[in-house]
């Protein structure tokens, strides 16, 4: 059953259009990420399905029902922010409480309400304090509840954890996955952090220029990115691109020639000038390395160690390469490492359309 | 070696440095100008005449008498009537009242449907409106009389509370917006996600977060218009004239002695409710102007 149906959506402030034509289909209880840099149109488009800005044209279905024209709070959605947006003279317990008062609802539903919203998130014994005296892991999980007491079928995320340190961020990641299993609602998620958005989705949207580029798993994305900017946009450290020639089952550049064998091409292999991008981590070296389709060997001109794993930088074809090693590879600057990887994890993309090949 | 010193904790700072004693005696000398007046004031209102007529302006009193001030509030003529100033007072008080709490309540709504609610043409209607700051009251007063003659409130207490209201439109929606625009957008958002709507946010979320602005907002109203003279003079009745219009009268009569200890002790009381005002809500004042100039 369709949840959030997106028809055609246009949004243009003046002559500037912010999201062209968009389509999107979300079943019911899918986590969905829209994610994408600054700029880019994820919480406008977040913002339209809220109903919190006119769209200039196409529809917003939630849950078989056109909202298009519908205020927010009857759109059936709950909405979580960036800042948080408690309000500020009210209690938690007010925080929680004043959409249920907005629809008039009884005294005593109300409290049930709370009580269960306080108890699913642990945010029982802060009750009674105002949002100042909270932690902001602490103000995201009331806001979170602000959602979660008007017992809605989706839930909005913008940015909810980007305020937060590092540490609470990954904690609060998994608490929301977890909230997410218990409840399963739908929930749409904007983020512009990759890692939110390959542990929590199970789609992930990546939008660029107001154009969804790629709707996906995050596996999907990752292994099979439809263009050069969602390869170039994944994965961190960032893929390797070279530039070069497909001729026959050989990829050129740079002087050098890596075997395609076994990539597996979306249509017919075609020749002609393309890219080609590896993963730092799907580049192996020393003894795993030696059996593999392509092979080189390499100088290793720096060495990052970020403990998990190592980050070596070499040069291959005239063009940096990122290796992503074991942590406790003992490699060092200077170092003639021998490297390789397997053409059936490359991606391959046209030169001038930038697509897949 | 008396250089041998070596730095630590707090770095010694010499007390009267150059920079000091320059800083201080400049703000010493400033902050004298501005008290003496006040002081020679003072001083004089206490004195009776005998004593001023001496010109010591500058001693003290040496037999203090409150009766100038007695005078002042209620014998004092001006023109015919001698009721001193007090008549004047509760006129003002009249006028005040009703003319801060309408400007005030329209234009912070005002203020938070320009921050909060744009619609097509809010900001051309915004423009105009603080276009409206920078026009002269001269140009206006003969329109206005026209205008009040036609709503029958010409001379009356009320067509000077609309005249009030209307004059303090400008700015005071200004200072609103300015204010409301500096709330968080997201909060605003999360309300309408709340059900809230238009009445609902501005009572229940943007009211109580805006104490700070609304005290400054007070605070320039009530000085303003207890200050204000001339649509004082222009749309009253001599028996509906303000204070300060009163005060003027006392103290540009042109019969017999001029009393200076009773124009002084006039002249304190007239000013008595500004200064009181500034006195009190100091702190808030500031931090409210902070607010509302500095957006984030």
């Amino acid at each position: 059953m369709t949840s959030v149906l997106v028809k055609d959506l246009t949004l243009k402030f003046g002559a500037l259009t912010v999201l062209d034509n968009l389509n999107i289909d979300i079943p019911e209880g899918e986590f969905l990420v829209l994610l994408g840099a600054s700029g880019c149109g994820k919480s406008t488009l977040l913002n339209c399905i809220a109903g919190l800005l006119d769209v200039s044209d196409g529809e917003i279905h939630i849950n078989d029902r056109n909202v298009t024209w519908e205020e927010p709070s009857g759109r059936g959605i709950g909405m979580v922010f960036q800042s948080y947006a408690l309000y500020p003279q009210m209690t938690v317990e007010g925080n929680l409480s004043f959409g249920l008062k907005n629809a008039r609802m009884g005294k005593a539903e109300i409290k049930k309400r709370v009580a269960r919203a306080a108890e699913i998130l642990q945010i029982e014994p802060l009750l009674h304090r105002k949002p100042a005296a909270l932690s902001g892991g602490q103000r995201q999980r009331v806001a979170i509840g602000r959602a979660l007491v008007r017992d809605v079928d989706v839930f909005l995320f913008d940015e909810p954890l980007s305020n937060l340190d590092a540490k609470l961020r990954a904690d609060l990641r998994v608490e929301i996955k977890r909230l997410h299993h218990n409840l399963k609602n739908t929930m749409i998620y904007v983020t512009h952090d990759q890692v939110e958005a390959m542990t929590l989705a199970d789609r992930i949207a990546i939008m660029k220029g107001g154009i969804i580029q790629q709707l996906d798993t995050p596996t999907e994305i990752y292994n099979r990115p439809r263009n050069k900017y969602v390869a170039g946009f994944i994965g961190s450290p960032e893929i390797n691109f070279f530039e070069g020639l497909i001729e026959q089952d050989a990829f050129s550049t740079g002087g050098e020639r890596f075997s395609l064998a076994g990539y597996a091409f979306r249509g017919a292999a075609t020749a002609g000038p393309a890219w080609l991008g590896i993963r730092p981590e799907h580049i192996l070296s020393g003894s795993a390395a030696k059996n593999l389709p392509v092979t080189n060997e390499v100088t290793v001109d720096i060495v990052e160690p970020m403990g998990s794993d190592t980050l070596a930088w070499a040069t291959l074809a005239g063009v940096p390469l990122r290796i992503r090693m074991d942590g406790q590879a003992a490699v060092s600057t200077g170092d003639r490492i021998l490297i390789g990887f397997d053409p059936s994890r490359a991606s391959l993309f046209d030169k001038t359309t930038e697509e897949r090949l | 070696m008396a250089d041998a010193i070596t730095p630590r904790g707090p770095k010694p700072r010499r007390r009267f440095s150059r920079a000091n004693v320059m800083l201080y005696g400049t703000l010493i000398v400033i902050a004298a100008y501005y008290a003496l007046p006040l002081y020679v004031m003072i001083v004089t209102s206490l004195k009776g005449m005998p004593e001023i007529r001496i010109g010591n302006i500058f001693a003290p009193p040496v037999e203090v008498t409150y009766q100038p001030w007695v005078k002042a509030w209620s014998e004092a003529c001006t023109g015919i009537n001698c009721e001193g100033l007090s008549r004047g007072f509760w006129n003002s008080v009249q006028i005040l009242i009703p003319s801060v709490i309408l400007s005030i309540a329209i234009a912070s709504v005002n203020g938070y449907a320009l921050a909060n609610w744009k619609f097509k043409g809010s900001e051309v209607f915004f423009t105009i409106l603080i276009v409206g700051a920078f026009i002269p009251y001269q140009v206006m007063l003969y329109p206005l009389v026209i205008i009040l003659r036609e709503l029958g409130l010409y001379g009356s207490i009320w067509g000077l509370v609309l005249v009030h209201t209307v004059f303090g439109m400008p700015i005071l929606t200004l200072l609103f917006r300015n204010y409301f625009t500096s709330v968080p957008e997201e909060l605003f958002k999360a309300a309408r996600v709340d059900g809230a709507g238009f009445w609902g946010i501005y009572f229940r979320i943007m009211l109580p977060m805006s104490l700070p602005i609304f005290v400054v907002a007070i605070i320039l109203q009530v000085t303003g218009i207890w200050n204000d003279f001339l649509f004082g003079v222009i749309y009253t009745k001599p028996a509906d004239y303000p204070m300060t219009v009163q005060l003027n009268n006392i103290v540009n009569s042109v019969q017999g002695v001029k009393e200076y200890n009773v124009n002084m002790a006039a002249t304190l009381l007239t000013g008595l409710v500004p200064l009181i005002i500034y006195f009190a809500s100091g702190k808030l004042f500031v931090r409210g102007i902070a607010a509302g100039a500095v957006k984030g």
